[in-house]
């Protein structure tokens, strides 16, 4: 494992020893959060899953009765009844902390002005069914959104945390700690050399 | 930021339309993209894009993918779904995990 760079002093000892707290308190807090994050993560996941497959499937229902009205009508027909929408919808997005992620909150408010946009002489009765089916289907349709934007933030900021980690635990904190290993070595090597100096300069003045 | 869009062929999305959401006709790649980042500018929340359309432009898609806002997010059109919508939760999950540990399930179907 490679080691730092530094002069063997005992100033650079205490202050490797205090990276290497820090180093350590680091690691574990990053740990506790990795591991929190992917639980939830976890759980989003297990929710997005059938949260998708059920809107797949309605939307699907939805849009082929779409098609179906459509061929009944005809298009020009059809894009002249939806030509001007009677509703609008407004979107709030408020935003919210996971693990200090900010996540998208969505909410909306649906402003009907009237039931439908078109008369009922021109349009066939499928297409008010298709369009119910559709109003019904967005709601679920914007808590998809709102959970795969969360998801895919979350995978981010995860894939981040878990390489600090892996940084930390595999990079970081062996090579201080090899460091300080190296340090004391060499100061206990020079305390070795100066005691022998000693005794031999001792030895040298007793035989003179 | 208050708006949402839905992009795709026509047959598909028209009925949005009536919800009071914007609609995007798109009919080729190179439309799609363009309305894309048009959407992207001008402050919608959220994109809605059929899986049809939304495969052909991949890359335009996965530039969006790390920022807050906008949230795109595939619906599939009414010839039925190509799975895309569903393979990008096991591509989020890969991410974060490291393995798709859903696999048995997708397994199953």
């Amino acid at each position: 494992m490679a080691m730092l760079r530094v002069n063997p002093t005992r100033m650079e000892l205490t202050r490797l020893k205090k990276r290497l707290s820090v180093a350590v308190r680091g690691h574990k807090l990053l740990k506790d959060k990795r591991d929190e994050m992917i639980r939830q993560f976890i759980e989003l996941v297990r929710q997005n899953r059938t949260l998708r497959l059920e809107v797949e499937k309605l939307l699907q229902e939805a849009e082929s009765n779409f098609v179906l009205s459509r061929a009944v009508m005809g298009e020009e027909a059809l894009d002249e009844a939806l030509m001007y929408p009677s509703r609008s919808i407004e979107l709030e997005i408020y935003s919210k902390s996971i693990m200090s992620v900010d996540v998208p909150v969505l909410t909306y408010k649906e402003e009907a002005a009237g039931k439908n946009p078109y008369g009922f002489i021109a349009t066939t009765s499928e297409l008010d069914v298709s369009i119910q089916n559709l109003s019904n289907v967005f709601s679920r349709m914007l808590e998809l959104a709102e959970l795969e934007k969360t998801i895919s933030l979350l995978a981010d900021e995860i894939e981040k945390t878990r390489r600090r980690v892996n940084a930390l635990e595999y990079v970081m904190i062996p090579q201080i700690e090899e460091t300080i290993k190296y340090i004391k070595m060499k100061l206990d090597e020079n305390e070795r050399a100066s005691t022998t100096r000693l005794l031999r300069m001792k030895d040298i003045i007793a035989d003179a | 930021m208050n708006k949402i869009a839905v992009i795709g062929d026509k047959d598909s999305i028209l009925g949005f339309k009536s919800l009071g959401l914007d609609v995007f006709f798109t009919l080729n790649a190179k439309d799609t993209a363009e309305n894309i980042v048009k959407c992207a500018h001008e402050n919608y929340s959220v994109i809605f894009i059929t899986e049809q359309a939304a495969a052909e432009v991949k890359s335009t898609i996965d530039k969006y993918k790390a920022v807050p806002f906008p949230a795109i997010i595939l619906i599939p059109n009414n010839k039925g779904t190509l799975g895309i919508g569903l393979a990008s939760i096991s591509e989020n999950v890969e991410k974060a995990v490291g393995a798709d540990i859903f696999s048995g399930k997708e397994g199953d179907k």
